[in-house]
């Protein structure tokens, strides 16, 4: 199936989810929806650069709050329609991306993973100390009960829900292209053996910049129409670690090294999480994923996919 | 702006107490990352348990903070001891450490914090001992003993593991295991004994570190993330491996972060030790005294 008629078929796909979603025409479906579909922009982004590269990123919060601050300073500065926000957004978060790359890519991998972590923390120091939006007070963002688009009115978070819905087929159809591409061969080589590869002639640090650039990319796509859907920004919420650890555990739980693996672990990480915060607590439901995450990692390292293709496999003589 | 001599005097030694209590909250990592090559990054979750096991035994028993970590070196390090075994087995041998040996340090730090919360809840917690409040005059300097007594302490401990790594036959060992671990095979030692010993200590050093930490300031369970990048800051600063060296940057980046919080305001203090990262990363990836 080449990328073309993938991308038709998620779009129906998408299509359908929507029409389900008007049919029921429940308020919290959108909102529920909202967060998982913005779960599957943020693991497929981790993995492009986590999964099939190999490296680790543990500042995806970073990555999600620049793209949520870029609008809320946007917002003050000139407010713009949310999907001039969302490319805005990812302007600003991929060129983070590359330059955190350019800094520690070309050293062993761990030091790339340790700064991540550090600039969620720095990052998080520039945005208290910063005024202009908000401060440590955080910012409000009074969104409109509706929208008029083409003489129709539309709700806004069903508007939101749309969106962010086109992000995640977008973010997926380019996950399963670059899979397929020379790209994704190029990336796969730096996982496997880094130096064999670069031995063998592979440009390693312009590959390993794509993926960084790219990664963060959508990950400030999946955080620029953040501040509208939640009303209220605060730098603790936009760099809540809960967005670390989840776009880490879905691909993780799900299996890295397919696109298919990010979009199975957000949408059953995802819903289980939405339940769990309605029904116990927000605290324990993050328990649950951090254990989950450590287990999977120590008993089935090829995620739930990886599972799967093993009991394939045997089923075969 | 003006900048008053004894303001500056007195923030350089601010900065030189604050540096010794970082040298013992990095000496765990700079023994797994730096000569272990175990990328911890839940070290700072681990200092951040020690301070509540003092804090609870302070409160409820009245035991000075000190003493409860030092009782309690035996357990933090049967801990790491565990957790080194899970690593092994799960991740080293099968050569994995890279992606899920982070992704599963990553989780260890994310289950601890939020265990804390549940047990703890997110309020800042402090102890009480008879050296916090009063402080040493000595001409233009101001010393607090909340901030001297953890330096002192930091210290010896420093010091105790340094002669420790130098001296002592493990310790050699350990020393050994980070350049050539088929060489020590030969040489009839189990490198795999030897990393679980040392991986023990880096633990049970958290323990001292954490009763440092809540001395120093009031703890909540977050407050360890502001840790990762300062340590791997010092550990990476200082040369992979080089007690001597971490010891160096631990001072340094206490009197630049001292002197910073000083003259521009303590909410910018965390930016500078990923500034200091960054450049090193970038100028000197060895480190002031790298191998």
């Amino acid at each position: 199936m080449n990328t073309l008629s993938f991308s038709v078929i998620a779009t129906a796909v998408g299509l359908a989810v929507l029409a389900f979603a008007h049919w029921l025409g429940l308020d919290y479906f959108y909102f529920a929806g909202y967060t998982i579909l913005q779960f599957i922009v943020l693991s497929t982004a981790w993995n492009i650069l986590g999964g099939y590269c190999g490296y680790v990123n543990f500042g995806s919060a970073a990555f999600f709050a620049m793209g949520a601050y870029s609008s809320v300073f946007m917002h003050k500065f000139y407010p713009l329609p949310v999907p001039v926000l969302v490319v805005i957004g990812a302007v600003v978060s991929g060129i983070v991306g590359f330059g955190m790359g350019y800094l520690t890519l070309r050293l062993r991998g761990a030091f790339f993973a340790i700064a991540t972590l550090a600039m969620a923390v720095v990052l998080q120091t520039l945005v208290i100390n910063w005024e202009y939006v908000g401060g440590s007070r955080g910012a409000y963002i009074i969104r409109p009960e509706s929208l008029e688009v083409a003489g129709l009115t539309i709700n806004y978070i069903e508007y939101l829900f749309v969106l962010m819905l086109i992000l995640a087929v977008v973010a997926l159809a380019t996950s399963r292209a670059i899979e397929r591409s020379q790209l994704g061969f190029g990336f796969a080589t730096i996982r496997d053996d880094e130096l064999a590869a670069e031995t063998c002639g592979v440009p390693t640090l312009r590959l390993k910049l794509i993926a960084t650039t790219l990664s963060g990319a959508f990950m400030g796509m999946a955080g620029a129409p953040f501040p509208y859907y939640i009303g209220y920004l605060q730098p603790q919420s936009a760099f809540g670690l809960e967005y670390a650890v989840n776009s880490i555990a879905m691909p993780m739980i799900g299996g890295t090294t397919s696109w298919v693996g990010p979009l199975v672990g957000a949408i059953l990480l995802g819903s289980a999480q939405q339940y769990a915060t309605v029904t116990i607590s927000s605290a324990v439901n993050l328990l649950i994923v951090g254990l989950m995450l450590v287990a999977f990692v120590i008993i089935a390292p090829n995620g739930l996919i990886g599972l799967v293709q093993e009991r394939l496999r045997r089923r075969q003589p | 702006m003006d900048i008053s001599f004894d303001l500056l005097i007195n923030a350089i030694v601010a900065g030189l107490l604050l540096g010794g209590f970082y040298a013992a909250v990095t000496a765990g990592v700079s023994i797994s990352f730096g000569m272990l090559d175990i990328v911890n990054i839940a070290h700072p979750a681990f200092i951040i348990l020690g301070c509540y096991i003092a804090y609870f035994f302070n409160i409820n028993y009245g035991v000075d903070p000190i003493i409860v970590s030092i009782v309690a070196l035996p357990a933090f390090y049967a801990l790491g001891a565990a957790v080194y075994q899970v690593y092994y087995q799960s991740f080293e041998k099968r050569g994995q450490e890279s992606l899920r040996g982070l992704a599963f340090f990553f989780g260890l730090l994310f289950v601890t914090e939020v265990s804390l919360i549940l047990v703890f809840g997110v309020d800042y917690r402090y102890v009480e001992a008879a050296y916090i409040g009063p402080s040493i005059h000595i001409g233009l300097i101001d010393m607090p003993l909340r901030m001297l007594v953890p330096c002192l302490v930091a210290l010896a401990m420093f010091g105790a593991l340094e002669i420790f790594v130098t001296r002592t036959f493990i310790g050699r060992a350990i020393m050994a295991v980070s350049q050539d671990q088929l060489a020590l095979q030969l040489m009839a030692a189990d490198p795999i004994r030897i990393k679980r010993i040392a991986f023990g200590i880096s633990i049970a050093t958290a323990s001292m570190a954490g009763a440092l930490l809540i001395i120093i300031q009031p703890v909540e369970p977050s407050v360890g993330r502001e840790y990762i990048g300062r340590v791997f800051a010092i550990c990476v600063l200082g040369g992979l491996g080089s007690m001597p060296g971490t010891l160096i940057a631990a001072f340094l980046l206490g009197v630049v972060e001292s002197l910073t919080a000083t003259f521009y305001g303590p909410s910018w203090a965390p930016a500078v030790a990923f500034g200091f990262l960054l450049l090193t990363l970038a100028f000197r990836p060895a480190g002031l005294m790298g191998r």
